[in-house]
């Protein structure tokens, strides 16, 4: 753990030498496992104790099959990520109340998950030390949001409140730090005022004493309204998480390559941070599948690097370590994006973006 | 002023339990349905911010703000803009920093209960990342003297930035802005106190802000609507430009400055301002009169239903009145001959007046607003006129053209768009609006989808300058030669120069200044003849505009006469006498012959393929290309050349000449006028101009025009009617080359025969093409001799007519395909380019030509090295 404050001072090196690279898909990977309903199962959580179906908890296997989680690092390792994230993209307790799972469980996840993303980040670098690798603990979104209501009827209605959310994510970024990830990825945000909770945490956390680690936030445009979920726009969902102070800030998930690349330009405009972006394999087929070919998927990002508008990229759902290689491939030599100097305007947002000139 | 004026932003204070009876009622009742829509109502009448209060004792704040909050978050035309929260009690702000996706302004915390205190909240603020309004309120009090809120604020400024790591850009001072005129003599300075601390904080605060409830002020006045009306306007006609740039303020209740009534005006800076001791005594006493006129007074007093129908609608429109709006418009209607002359006669005037008050700080953002509105009530009541007319004129589906318009992503304003838009419908453009807010991604796709003309873009806020700016590089990215039209209150030709123009090397963009210069701007671009000097000259203004920005006047020139002192001084003895003098037509030119002069180079550019001919037939990257069209082009000469499809001609004159300055007399009386190099050179090289390759006395000069004939046009029509564009393009490709070579031939015929001074030379068609002869023909319009309407004179001389030829009112050639010119035998004659020339010799050339100035900069728009249109503005 001591080495954890330079490994983070090579990764804002690397960053400014290279684009570097975020890891695939875990829900892909984890299907192509065919595990089965006892294999997301140990004695600590027998169907007894947990009766509802544990089948599809992806992240409970890293209690339950940490050698599974520990081989996924590494094949995305091998294929040339420089991050790989921690798998705790639903570890929060409002996400695991579906598992009728307990808070010390969930807190072990994250405990757990981060100290074999690390352990994995670790090796890797002891064997390849001029390409340092890193463990990012990831943050995903709820099933419940503050900005929207849950029923049609009553558009003042939340289904929780800032309190529940910021406390979820508290507790869940607190483990993810003491199990040792290198920086946070709070990511496939659909709603800003949930990011803005666990930003919050992180804030208040760093405050108490708990070390400070960089924040990378990634948001999702849904569709083609070019809008988060809850509405913003790209400039204003930026505005909306700058008081982070972020390492990096960027889309992932719900558009392929094609669809993303203008929000990535936009918010690759207006960010003086870096940028990052790990897009779908396209769009879902008929079959709900992701098919785009690793190759096609890294032409594109690859072009993106070539136009300079980003520092990191991945690849999200359907995405494989073969795709983390090719955008490797294509990314090669390519010197990172800069970010565009800071601005003294005053910004705000609603679903919009303001900006008043001093 | 101009600037201040427009960064004032407007927050909305009508969902403010403490300000708005009304929304408190409805709050206090849980009517939470319509206190929506007082938010709703907020927005759409231009507040860029809106604040929520709900400081009433009777409610539960907390939950009062929360229920209020996620309610709104459910509107997305109100939660488009940021909140404002607003509340005394902080456990009220962090409910409301709960509920806000975006980031919102808390309003507000100070240092009131001591530094601790603040810069616990100041840090809570950070961590929900909300901007923060800063009271100047400290331990001992709110401060009213200028002094005090300076120091105050100075103080919170540094504990915030040194010791909280606040970003500066994040404050917004609210330096306390309290009643004048209260009959105590202590209070009479407090709004020249707010203006100075404003001014100070703003300077020493550097990246912070300066906001202010203004109805405070005029407080004593309660009950006087007229008065306190009045004293708003003065107070911001002040405030803003010392550096108040955010204000809570209700549109409804401000005057325009300049239509106070000049004596209460008077008497309101007097007090405003502090001027005299006795200002407050003299107000109050002149206010008298207007006590109860509780509606707005410009309503009340309908005087102004007097004026003529013009003013009225100007009344209207500065005045935001929609009350008469449509009986107005039809008056004039009914008077104009068309109804597009009413919108583009007197509401349009009036609009410029709205933008005159607003440019000068005169008028403010919410009543622009309101104007705008009268404009859209108007116009939509001649919309079907306009409609009907068309029907009848039968020219519903004619279109000149295609027009994309839309408001840049992340601006709302329309009114200038959508006035352009009706406008250039009315002339008979197809108008694509794509509304508000429209991304860029949306806007090209809609282009190339509709294969638009031009692209219009329009924004009225400072970030859609840069929206515009990615959008014409997203235009060069992906290849979209259309003009972009930049249109809008903040865009300017400045901007447009320096940062729009300079992305776009495949297309022009230009600034519009207002829907009257639209028409004009758009029927040029779409005018194949109009564009190229159009562009050319708009280019060539935003180079000089932005020569002028990189540092200093653009480039420095000779003065004209000194330019003269450095004309070419021929050494050579002058050529001899041509074989004839007169004019001489030359028909019958065996096709077959010519096809040995064509320089094929050009021929492949046309279609887009660079490199030099014949290598380009081997390029690796274009070379098949080449080859494809080159083969057909082989088939297609072959007919030309076997069914002769032209029927090229020529006709040369010769004349005695002589030069005389920086002109070529000629004996018959006329006259070449040419221009010359006024570049300031390093070396030994002449200032030249063409008339310095012609000797004093006893010299000649000649003149050629020729063509393919206008047979090829007729064929290219008779492709098209077969949609075979490639082969119409084929063949117009061929006439022009065709055009070259016979002017490459005639001169050929000319040096060894006709003129005969050069009778033994003897060069190939590359050496031709490299223009290794002596003498040149430099024809009008290109660097030698840039003014176009030099070739009437040409034209005229040589009576070419005769041979078919004519020039359109823009000096282009008809036919297309074909060439014109001087020759000059001097073997020291040589091509050179004229540059950039001053207004010294433009005024002299424009005299000797016994042309209006204005139109010989318009014909030499390209080569000026001054603005034109600058100097108009200025003193002269």
């Amino acid at each position: 753990m001591t080495d954890r404050k330079a490994r983070i001072d090579q990764l804002y090196s690397a960053a400014r030498e290279r684009v570097l690279l975020l890891d695939g898909s875990w829900g892909v990977m984890f299907q192509r496992m065919e595990l089965e309903e006892e294999d997301y199962r140990d004695s600590r959580f027998s169907k007894e104790k947990y009766p509802v179906d544990m089948k599809g908890n992806h992240d409970i296997l890293c209690l339950t099959k940490p050698k599974c989680v520990a081989e996924l690092h590494d094949a995305y390792f091998a294929a040339g990520a420089d991050i790989s994230e921690t798998n705790t993209f639903s570890a929060t307790t409002i996400v695991q109340a579906d598992y009728d799972l307990d808070r010390q469980s969930v807190i072990d996840i994250n405990l757990e998950g981060a100290r074999l993303a690390r352990a994995s980040a670790d090796q890797w670098t002891k064997k390849e030390p001029q390409k340092p690798r890193f463990a990012a603990g990831s943050i995903g979104p709820l099933n419940k949001m503050l900005s929207m209501s849950s029923d049609v009827n009553a558009p003042g209605a939340r289904e929780v409140t800032f309190d529940q959310v910021y406390q979820t994510y508290r507790e869940q970024i607190k483990a993810l730090n003491q199990g040792g990830v290198h920086l946070y990825l709070i990511e496939t945000v659909t709603d800003t005022l949930n990011c803005k909770a666990a930003v919050k945490a992180i804030i208040d956390l760093e405050a108490e004493g708990l070390d400070k680690l960089p924040i990378w936030i990634s948001g999702t445009i849904t569709d083609r309204s070019g809008r988060t979920l809850s509405g913003q726009t790209v400039e204003a969902f930026w505005y909306s998480v700058r008081h982070a102070k972020p390492f990096a800030v960027g889309f992932n998930c719900a558009l392929g390559a094609d669809l993303m690349r203008q929000h990535i330009a936009a918010v690759s405009r207006v960010a003086d941070t870096l940028v990052g972006a790990y897009p779908n394999a396209g769009l879902p087929n008929e079959m709900g599948e992701y098919d785009q070919s690793p190759q096609e998927l890294a032409s594109h990002v690859g072009k993106w690097a070539q136009d300079g508008i980003v520092n990191f990229l991945g690849g999200c759902c359907g995405t494989t370590p073969d795709h983390v290689r090719e955008i490797s491939k294509a990314v090669e030599g390519l010197p990172p994006r800069n970010p565009v100097p800071g601005k003294d305007t005053l910004r705000l947002a609603g679903l919009e973006p303001f900006e008043l000139g001093s | 002023m101009n600037t201040a004026a427009q960064t004032f932003v407007n927050v909305g204070e009508r969902t403010n339990v403490t300000g708005s009876a009304r929304f408190r009622r409805l709050i206090v009742s849980g009517d939470y349905a319509t206190a929506v829509e007082v938010a709703r109502q907020q927005v759409r009448n231009g507040a860029q911010i809106i604040d929520v209060n709900m400081d009433e004792g009777m409610l539960d704040g907390v939950n009062a703000m929360q229920t209020f909050l996620n309610l709104i978050a459910a509107e997305p035309d109100i939660a488009r803009v940021p909140i404002m929260i607003d509340s005394s009690k902080w456990e009220v702000i962090e409910a409301g920093l709960k509920c806000v996706q975006g980031k919102a302004v808390v309003n507000s915390i100070s240092l009131k209960e001591g530094e601790d205190q603040f810069q616990k909240q100041a840090r809570t603020c950070l961590s929900y990342g909300a901007a923060v309004i800063v009271m100047a309120f400290d331990e001992a009090g709110q401060a009213d003297t200028a002094r005090r809120k300076i120091e105050i604020c100075q103080r919170a400024f540094k504990i915030l930035t040194e010791k909280v790591g606040f970003p500066a850009e994040d404050i917004i001072f609210d330096p306390n802005i309290f009643a004048v005129a209260t009959g105590i003599q202590e209070h009479n300075n407090y709004a020249v106190d707010f203006i100075e601390a404003a001014r100070v904080i703003r300077r020493t605060c550097p990246g912070s802000h300066v906001s202010g409830g203004l109805s405070n002020v005029s407080f004593s006045f309660r009950g006087n609507e007229t008065v306190r009306r009045a004293m708003h306007s003065v107070f911001l006609y002040h405030a803003i430009p010392a550096g108040m740039d955010m204000g809570i303020v209700n549109a409804g209740q401000l005057d325009i400055y300049d239509e106070i009534e000049p004596k209460l005006r008077e008497l309101v800076e007097d007090v405003i301002l502090n001027r005299n001791e006795n200002a407050t005594e003299a107000l109050v006493d002149y206010a008298e009169q207007f006590r109860g006129q509780k509606r707005k007074s410009a309503k009340e007093d309908l005087s102004w239903r007097s004026l003529p129908v013009e003013k009225r609608l100007e009344y209207a429109l500065v005045n935001g009145i929609t009350e008469f709006i449509v009986e107005d418009t039809e008056e004039a209607r009914a008077a104009a001959d068309r109804p597009l002359h009413v919108i583009e006669g007197p509401l349009m005037d009036g609009m410029n007046v709205v933008g005159d008050l607003f440019g000068s700080g005169k008028m403010f953002l919410p009543q622009v607003v309101k104007s705008a509105r009268v404009m859209k009530a108007a116009v939509a009541y001649l919309d079907p006129f306009m409609q009907a007319e068309k029907e009848e004129l039968g020219t519903v589906d004619v279109s000149n053209g295609k027009v994309i318009m839309a408001t840049v992503k992340g601006d709302v304003h329309d009114i200038g768009k959508n006035i352009v838009g009706v406008v250039l419908a009315c002339n008979g453009y197809e108008i694509f609006d794509m509304g508000v807010m429209v991304p860029c991604e949306a806007i090209l796709a809609e282009a190339r989808k509709e294969n638009a003309d031009i692209i219009g873009l329009s924004g009225l806020i400072t970030p859609s300058l840069d929206e515009m700016v990615y959008v014409a590089r997203e235009m060069q990215r992906s290849g979209m030669k259309q003009p972009l039209l930049i249109g809008g209150a903040t865009t300017s030709p400045a901007h447009t120069a320096v940062k729009i123009d300079p992305v776009r090397s495949n297309g022009p963009a230009i600034h519009v200044r207002d829907a009257s210069r639209a028409i004009g701007v758009v029927s040029s671009l779409l005018s194949d003849e109009e564009r190229p000097l159009f562009v050319d000259t708009v280019k060539a203004r935003y180079q000089r505009m932005r020569d002028h920005r990189a540092g200093g006047p653009p480039r420095p020139r000779h003065p004209i006469e000194v330019a003269r002192q450095h004309a070419h001084k021929l050494k050579a003895p002058t050529p001899e006498a041509p074989s004839f003098t007169g004019t001489k037509v030359f028909e019958n030119i065996d096709l077959k012959e010519l096809a040995k002069y064509i320089d094929w180079t050009p021929y492949f550019i046309t279609w887009n393929l660079s490199g030099r001919y014949p290598r380009i037939l081997k390029d690796k990257v274009v070379g098949k290309a080449a080859r494809d069209l080159w083969r057909d082009t082989q088939a297609m000469m072959q007919q030309v050349l076997d069914q002769e499809w032209f029927k090229p001609k020529a006709v040369v004159g010769f004349w005695g000449a002589s030069r005389d300055g920086d002109d070529i007399r000629l004996d018959t009386g006329d006259t070449f006028f040419t221009l010359r190099q006024q570049v300031i050179k390093n070396n030994q090289r002449a200032n030249f101009a063409l008339s310095d390759f012609v000797a004093e006395m006893d010299d000649h000069v000649g003149a050629f025009a020729v063509t393919s004939g206008q047979q090829a046009e007729e064929i290219a029509e008779a492709f098209e009617a077969e949609a075979d564009d490639y082969s119409a393009i084929m063949v117009k490709s061929l006439a022009d080359r065709f055009a070259e070579a016979m002017a490459e031939y005639m001169h050929e015929r000319v040096r060894k025969e006709l003129w005969g001074y050069a009778s033994n030379e003897n060069f190939d068609n590359e050496s031709l093409i490299k223009e290794a002869y002596t003498g040149i023909r430099p024809a009008p319009g290109y660097p030698c001799q840039p003014d176009h309407t030099e070739k009437e004179t040409i034209f005229r001389l040589l009576e070419a007519g005769r041979i078919g030829m004519s020039l359109t009112s823009s000096y282009a050639m008809r036919p297309a395909a074909s060439v014109s010119g001087l020759y000059l035998a001097h073997p020291e004659s040589a091509y050179f380019v004229v540059g950039r020339i001053d207004r010294d010799q433009v005024r002299d050339y424009a005299r000797r030509k016994e042309m209006n100035l204005r139109t010989a900069e318009r014909w030499l728009g390209p080569i000026l090295n001054y603005d034109p249109v600058d100097d108009e503005n200025g003193s002269s």
